[in-house]
């Protein structure tokens, strides 16, 4: 079997595309103008950044003076949370609704509320990782200020029923926030059919560059900034606009959006495959949803071993791919994603996930489903975990 | 920080994996819900130590610092044995980022583990030569 390399990580960052990068090249050396200038140099700047707010725009169904441009997911998410939050305190609201297994983005910035004299409420997931609308609805309050709920998650890319959580917090006047840095590109999302208040998106896990991502915010609603300083972002969000990453963002979004069922059409049996091939290991369990997740994304616990030692061996056979082990985060903890779903710690510990795009062929399919047993068997064998599951005694 | 050549070489090429039947000790520290768990073997010749053997469930890290452990004291006598350190597996590999580092304290204890394990076999109090096992925290 000859070595191969194949990316399965595309959860985690993509490759930028040749066409997102031709589409940037110009703004480096030759437009590089400061887009507040106004001269010609800077108005082209301008221009180019107003042709891909108009595509992200449209990519979303939204109107384009409804999209800010900011660094990152993460800086969206903040701005949208901590911005709703700052917002709704002054009508006595400082309630936030999210769910147990939302990226840390989210996490870390209720639990930062938390300390600031928020509540939040932490709705479950099924084992099958799926926020029942119903309990969203049962956990909002008179002074709830906002529902944030992750459109796809991250880990084991299940899609959350977003338009029925969107329609519930209307009926009940309750701002709707999605994280949907995993979505888009992958599912359609129209945000003023869906309900949708506000929408974070990031471009490298679309192929544009690292650093450039953009909130959806709806009309009428009016946050305050997270970060201040010039008038760029018609106010709302300073700093000098990064040209060539918006103008990137712009092309990679109207890419990913405008074949989004061709796409799938290609990934999803490769995937399966994968899904098939992989369970038929023993002792394997796919983690979420099979139906209702990403087309590209599979998350498999493998027990009796443990996922960076799993990983390392992959990518020893030139396969990327991520894990929810603890030891790929720095802490002792598994993830927590793999927790809410019930799983024990030792299992959390031996996951994987593979993320694939059209890219990784039948071949490349045939080859992870040739390496992953081989793997598997050699880290099973030296594991005293697998030795006493064998002898049908159970580990603590 | 990234793993060295070293331990990436003792991962991929686990020195004595495996388990010894007619062991003299046999010591098993850490838990799963950690992520690690290491297992030792000793065949123990008079005061030598003449084979060691382990199995791992764990990380990269785990691995390669079991794999390193077991090779600084096969042929060494028990003395040296108990006198080896988390720090100089740590050293034998070229190092371990920061977070890996409860790893080589693990490979330590594992071979403490196994020589209590022997002592006691032995109907010897391992208490006052070994000294208490520190098992991890969670």
């Amino acid at each position: 079997m000859e070595k191969r390399f194949i990316y399965a990580d595309n959860a985690a960052t993509t490759a930028v595309s040749e066409e997102v990068l031709e589409a940037m090249l110009p703004y480096f050396r030759t437009g590089y103008g400061n887009a507040s200038s106004i001269y010609k140099l800077g108005r082209d700047a301008q221009k180019a950044v107003e042709t891909s707010r108009e595509k992200v725009a449209k990519a979303l169904g939204a109107d384009p003076r409804e999209i800010y441009f900011t660094s990152c997911g993460s800086e969206s998410d903040n701005w949208a949370i901590k911005g709703t939050a700052e917002l709704m305190a002054k009508k006595g609201k400082k309630h936030i609704v999210t769910s147990v297994f939302e990226h840390h983005a989210v996490l870390h910035t209720t639990e930062y509320l938390e300390k600031h004299g928020f509540e939040v409420t932490y709705v479950p997931v099924s084992d099958k990782g799926l926020i029942d609308p119903q309990d969203v609805k049962n956990a909002i309050r008179e002074d709830t200020a906002l529902v944030t709920i992750m459109y796809a998650n991250n880990e084991i890319g299940t899609i959350q029923p977003i338009e029925e959580i969107a329609a519930i917090c209307h009926e009940k006047g309750v701002l709707f926030h999605t994280d949907a840095v995993q979505a888009v590109g992958h599912v359609d999302i129209d945000v003023h059919r869906q309900g949708i208040d506000m929408l974070s998106l990031s471009g490298h896990k679309i192929h544009a560059q690292k650093g450039i991502g953009a909130l959806y915010v709806r009309k009428g609603l009016i946050l305050p900034n997270l970060i201040h300083g010039g008038g760029q972002e018609r106010g709302k969000r300073a700093g000098t606009e990064n040209v060539p990453a918006i103008v990137g963002l712009g092309v990679a979004i109207e890419s990913a959006t405008k074949n989004i069922a061709e796409k799938a059409a290609v990934i999803t049996p490769r995937r399966n495959r994968l899904i098939d091939g992989i369970l038929k290991l023993p002792y394997t369990r796919l983690n979420g949803d099979r139906d209702k997740r990403l087309p590209g994304n599979l998350n498999i616990s493998i027990e009796g071993i443990e996922g960076e030692s799993l990983l390392l061996m992959l990518d020893m056979n030139g396969i990327c791919a991520s894990s929810g082990s603890a030891c790929t985060s720095g802490s002792l903890d598994p993830s927590h994603v793999l927790l809410s779903l019930g799983l024990e710690h030792a299992v959390a510990h031996g996951s994987m996930r593979l993320s694939i795009e059209e890219d990784v062929t039948d071949e490349d399919v045939d080859y992870i489903l040739e390496v992953v047993p081989k793997v598997v068997e050699r880290l099973r064998a030296m594991s005293p975990v697998w030795e006493k599951m064998m002898k049908g005694q159970k580990y603590e | 920080m990234q793993y060295s050549e070293k331990v990436l070489d003792h991962f991929s090429n686990p020195r004595n994996v495996g388990e010894i039947e007619d062991a003299d000790g046999v010591g098993e520290i850490g838990n799963a819900k950690c992520g690690d768990i290491m297992k030792m073997y000793l065949k123990i010749d008079g005061s030598i130590i003449t084979d060691a053997k382990f199995k791992t469930f764990g990380c990269g890290a785990a691995v390669a610092t079991s794999s390193m452990a077991t090779e600084l004291i096969k042929g060494k006598s028990i003395d040296d044995a108990l006198k080896l350190t988390n720090q100089a597996v740590v050293e034998a590999l070229d190092g371990l980022p920061p977070v890996k580092i409860h790893c080589s304290v693990l490979a330590e204890q594992a071979v403490r583990c196994a020589l209590s394990d022997y002592y006691t076999r032995q109907g010897i109090d391992p208490v006052p030569i070994v000294g208490e096992i520190k098992e991890p925290e969670e």
